[in-house]
């Protein structure tokens, strides 16, 4: 029988079909856009549908592996990896562009579940010590690339894992000040300068209208003009006109909350909201560890992808390069967030078929 | 499967523990993710609803763009429908900085196609300054059709370089008009000052001198605008609405370039001016100032080193002798007197004056000779005589009769010492001096001595070539003064003419208006008589022309020159002057000759008679046209 969870299904096939919606405004109508981006959503469909019918114990059996093999091509990418965008973050693995960092946001809380699900829980401080080093020795690589969005990525996937298998909190709140007292050596040692000049930016956009704030300014009046209901589909000046730069990819929530304003907004959330927590409801249910933390945390994730991307395009957090998860026009991080959700599938499914 | 599920390694012991914890955990992340969200919508909140209508007038103002639409300058025609001043398309050069990647090089490279003149680099970069990157810049005007082949020819070596066709100002007959037309320049920010900014938005060019700046308002038109959807680029997507220019009304000036360019061949290479005047209408037929120079350079601006020899060179061509020229009147000024000393009877038209070659004022201890220009003198003179044969002695005592104040008054109904009120702004006023003018410039008592030499048009006395020709025309149209105006028409761009609105012609009364006879008779045998001074000039004629010559000593504008060793000796010469009407009996045209160091006014009165000669025979249709305005003056 084919695995599949119906809820979770129904919430992305409305999310995705949306996104196409979104993307045909910001495309402007080009039709090979919306072409392109439906054969990457059958493709991510495909993997998701996949993905669940593999049990979470083949999953489990491959965290390590997957986990080896997705370092080893970081390690590749640093030494080898094509110029892309002024980063390098691409493989080029015969004809399709593939980017391990992807990879590893999937990889990273495969491999901390399984090393957590196997130690008494809540984590030993051995444990600890031993997840951090797995969280960041692939986050540090993605950071090199540079890639700031997926490192965030990667480490909150890492970290929800911890956070979920029992961390003590008095532990958690000590490495977290920890942190942050790091943050000023972070800032000063391992942010390129494109990436100082994005929080810069952020905290004063006006302060380069045609340079760096552009971004921000332009998709802040993009959503503040859409006010209430919006202007109606493909009725979006900023978009429309141009104005509005990476609309189709990065910035297309500035789209749609030009064109279907605060109200949209609120649909558009509470549609991610209602997938996030169908992930969490999964996880609770799950009945084992690794799935329990696996399927935790691949929710958590999604969430931090709309919140950083909602909250960079609406200007309260710096411009780090998050799509809009599966709404953006751009193939990696959809097939890599599908086949989160496969993984997810395969948890509730199986569990099902467990309790038998 | 289920047997895998087995070996699946749970070495967690209390699998319910850690399943709790992980449920407060995950509680804990969907509470602190409900948060965020909420913390998206409040944010979402404040910028779509309480922020609204601020990012909606940004978001206005970023999709249309309110757009310039320039008038085209109207254009300017001579009486007879020659075009004197036209909007070429012209092209230009062009650069975007935004797509050149090395300015230096590519103004170097491009210098070497195209003529690049080092004022064109440096305006360039001052323009750069005031473009946003993906605006293009001009770089050069004009290009000739070879340079617009060549550089099309190498366009591919240039990316970011742009040949556009813009409509520039012409000038087909710069030269012959230039010192009435004027010229266009480009707006400079002393100009940005004084005229209404927004109805230039567009436009490069503003009227810088002539009739292009007095009649700036008319010319120019009134700018239109258009909103236009642009993108971030600055690209036009979509014209949403769209309110046209007007064009400038055209100018049909009174002057006839033909006419001008006879007057200028025969002034030749003297500098000097000629007015000419149709009496009965104050329409300047002849408006021309030499040397003169080419008004184009200047409408995409003039380089410093040609400017300079233009203000400052030889004769200085910029210099406008017909307005701004003051020149004292000599003997020209005779008629004048005479009439007044007629009218105010100072003296009988057949009373004789002994001139012995020299005059004493009566009670002057010094014994002082005020010469005549013959020393012999002319003997009996009466008023006929004194004016056909120029005798001074017969002036000193008609001055001396009338006294300045007489003078002044009676001269003043001519219109010297004041601006005729020509369509030219900078006119100069001349001077006629009085009593009251000489104690309240220069603190000093009037001397009998200086009202002597006023009456041969010496001493204080100064008129511009403008006000000379206005002062015969208001003559021969025996007292009926028009003001002189060079713009006979004003035409809308819907063909509709409006005429000029002049004020009323004043009117000299005379006590009795046989003066008026005696003085032209006088005039008329300065030409016609055995003893006229430019009786060389009137002889041969097919009509009957009626003038006066005048000599004087260099003075005014020659003053404080450097000289120039080579032209000492003719700048020293003295100015010959020549008034003169035709025909006697019927004047149709005045006119006013001065010419720097042409020695004596009868050597500048051919220059006079070929004019006149062109005017009242040679050209039909010129004659027509001056009847019509006659006509018309008339109703």
């Amino acid at each position: 029988m084919l695995h599949i969870d119906p809820v979770l299904f129904l919430g992305l096939v409305m999310l995705t079909a949306a996104g196409l919606g979104v993307l045909y405004s910001a495309g402007d109508g080009s039709l090979p856009l919306l072409e392109k981006q439906g054969l990457r959503l059958l493709l991510a469909f495909t993997v998701m549908l996949v993905l669940a019918q593999i049990s979470p114990h083949q999953l489990y059996l491959w965290a390590p592996w997957v986990f080896a093999f997705g370092l080893l091509l970081l390690v590749l990418v640093l030494l080898a990896g094509e110029i892309g965008k002024g980063a390098q973050r691409w493989l080029d693995i015969y004809v399709v562009k593939f980017q391990p960092s992807e990879m590893m946001k999937l990889a990273t809380p495969m491999m901390l579940a399984w090393y957590l699900s196997e130690r008494p829980l809540p984590p030993e401080f051995k444990s600890l010590v031993i997840s951090a080093l797995l969280v960041l020795v692939p986050t540090l690589l993605i950071v090199r690339q540079p890639d700031l969005g997926t490192a965030l990525l990667v480490a909150a996937a890492g970290f929800f894992v911890v956070f979920l298998a029992g961390i003590r909190w008095r532990v958690l709140i000590g490495s977290a000040l920890a942190v942050l007292a790091l943050v000023p050596v972070f800032w000063k040692f391992a942010m390129h300068d494109y990436q100082r000049q994005r929080v810069l930016t952020m905290l004063n956009p006006e302060s380069d209208p045609l340079g760096a704030g552009y971004h921000i300014i332009q998709s802040k009046i993009a959503i503040g003009s859409g006010g209430f209901y919006g202007k109606g589909w493909l009725n979006g000046t900023q978009s429309q006109l141009d104005f509005l730069p990476e609309r189709s990819t990065d910035f297309i929530f500035a789209v749609f909350g030009e064109e279907f304003g605060m109200m949209g907004a609120i649909v558009l959330l509470s549609l991610y909201a209602f997938i996030v927590f169908r992930g969490l409801y999964i996880a609770t249910h799950a009945q084992d560890s690794f799935s329990r933390l696996l399927a935790g945390s691949l929710s958590l994730t999604f969430f931090v992808y709309l919140f950083v991307n909602v909250g960079m395009v609406s200007g309260i957090l710096p411009v780090v390069g998050v799509p809009l998860p599966l709404v953006s026009y751009g193939g990696t991080s959809m097939v890599t967030l599908m086949a989160g959700f496969g993984m997810l599938m395969s948890i509730n499914s199986h569990r099902k078929l467990l309790s038998r | 499967m289920r047997a895998s599920l087995v070996a699946y390694r749970t070495p967690v012991t209390d699998h319910s523990y850690h399943a709790n914890l992980f449920r407060s955990r995950a509680v804990f992340a969907a509470i602190i993710s409900l948060g965020l969200l909420i913390a998206l919508l409040v944010r979402l909140g404040y910028l779509q609803v309480i922020e609204n209508t601020h990012f909606s007038d940004l978001s206005e103002n970023n999709r249309v763009r309110l757009m310039a639409l320039p008038p085209n300058r109207g254009l300017i025609y001579d009486r007879n429908g020659v075009v004197l001043a036209e909007n070429q398309p012209a092209f230009h050069l062009e650069l975007i900085p935004e797509q050149v990647d090395d300015l230096d090089a590519t103004l170097a490279d491009l210098g070497k196609i195209v003529r690049l003149s080092e004022q064109d680099i440096r305006r360039f970069y001052a323009d750069l300054r005031n473009h946003r990157p993906f605006e293009s810049v001009s770089l050069r005007s004009r290009l000739n059709d070879e340079e617009v082949a060549r550089l099309a020819a190498n366009r591919h070596r240039f990316p970011g370089m742009d040949i556009t066709a813009r409509l520039s100002r012409y000038y087909p007959h710069g030269k012959d008009v230039v010192h009435a037309v004027g010229y266009v320049g480009r707006i400079t920010e002393r100009d940005m000052d004084i005229i209404d900014v927004g109805n230039y938005r567009g436009t490069n060019y503003i009227g810088k001198t002539g009739l292009e700046k007095y009649y700036e308002d008319d010319l120019h038109g009134i700018v239109g605008q258009q909103n236009v959807e642009v993108n971030a680029e600055g690209r036009i997507l979509r014209v949403i609405d769209k309110i046209p220019p007007v064009p400038g009304n055209d100018l049909v000036l009174s002057l006839d370039l033909e006419l001008q360019q006879i007057a200028d061949a025969a002034l030749g290479d003297l500098a000097g001016a000629v007015v000419a005047i149709h009496p009965q209408t104050g329409e300047v037929l002849v408006f021309v100032s030499k040397p003169t120079y080419d008004p184009n350079l200047f409408v995409e601006g003039i380089g410093q080193a040609e400017y300079d020899a233009l203000s400052h060179g030889d004769y200085k061509p910029l210099f406008n002798r017909a307005l701004y020229g003051q020149y004292p009147p000599g003997s020209a000024i005779k008629p004048f007197i005479g009439l007044g000393a007629l009218d105010g009877k100072a003296v009988g038209e057949h009373e004789d004056v002994y001139c012995s070659g020299y005059y004493l004022l009566p009670g002057d201890d010094t014994e002082r000779k005020y010469r005549d220009w013959k020393k012999e003198g002319h003997g009996h003179t009466d008023m006929n005589k004194a004016i056909e044969e120029s005798c001074d002695v017969y002036f000193y005592e008609m001055s001396r009769r009338m006294g300045i104040d007489r003078i002044h008054d009676f001269l003043s109904q001519f219109g010297f010492g004041e601006k005729s009120g020509i369509d030219l702004l900078g006119e100069r006023s001349g001077l006629l001096p009085s009593t009251a003018w000489k104690e309240r410039v220069h603190r000093k008592v009037w001397y009998p001595g200086e009202t002597l030499i006023a009456g041969i048009g010496q001493g204080f006395v100064l008129t511009t070539p403008l006000q000379l020709a206005s002062a015969t025309s208001t003559l021969a149209n025996r007292g009926i003064r028009e003001q002189p105006h060079l713009v006979r028409e004003i035409r809308n761009s819907q063909g509709e003419y409006s005429e000029i609105v002049k004020p009323e012609e004043k009117t000299i009364k005379l006590r009795n208006d046989a003066s008026w006879d005696a003085v032209f008779r006088a005039m008329r045998d300065v030409l016609h008589g055995t003893w006229g001074t430019a009786r060389l000039t009137g002889y041969g004629l097919k009509y009957k022309m009626a003038g006066k010559t005048g000599t004087a000593q260099v003075f005014g504008i020659a003053q404080g020159e450097e000289y120039d060793k080579e032209t000492v000796a003719k700048k020293l010469r003295d100015h010959g002057l020549f008034i003169a009407f035709a025909p006697y009996d019927d004047p149709q045209i005045a006119v006013a000759v001065v010419a720097e160091n042409g020695e004596h006014g009868s050597a500048v009165a051919p220059i006079a008679r070929k004019i006149i000669d062109h005017y009242l025979h040679v050209d039909k249709s010129v004659k027509k046209a001056s009847q019509a305005g006659r006509s018309e003056s008339s109703n």
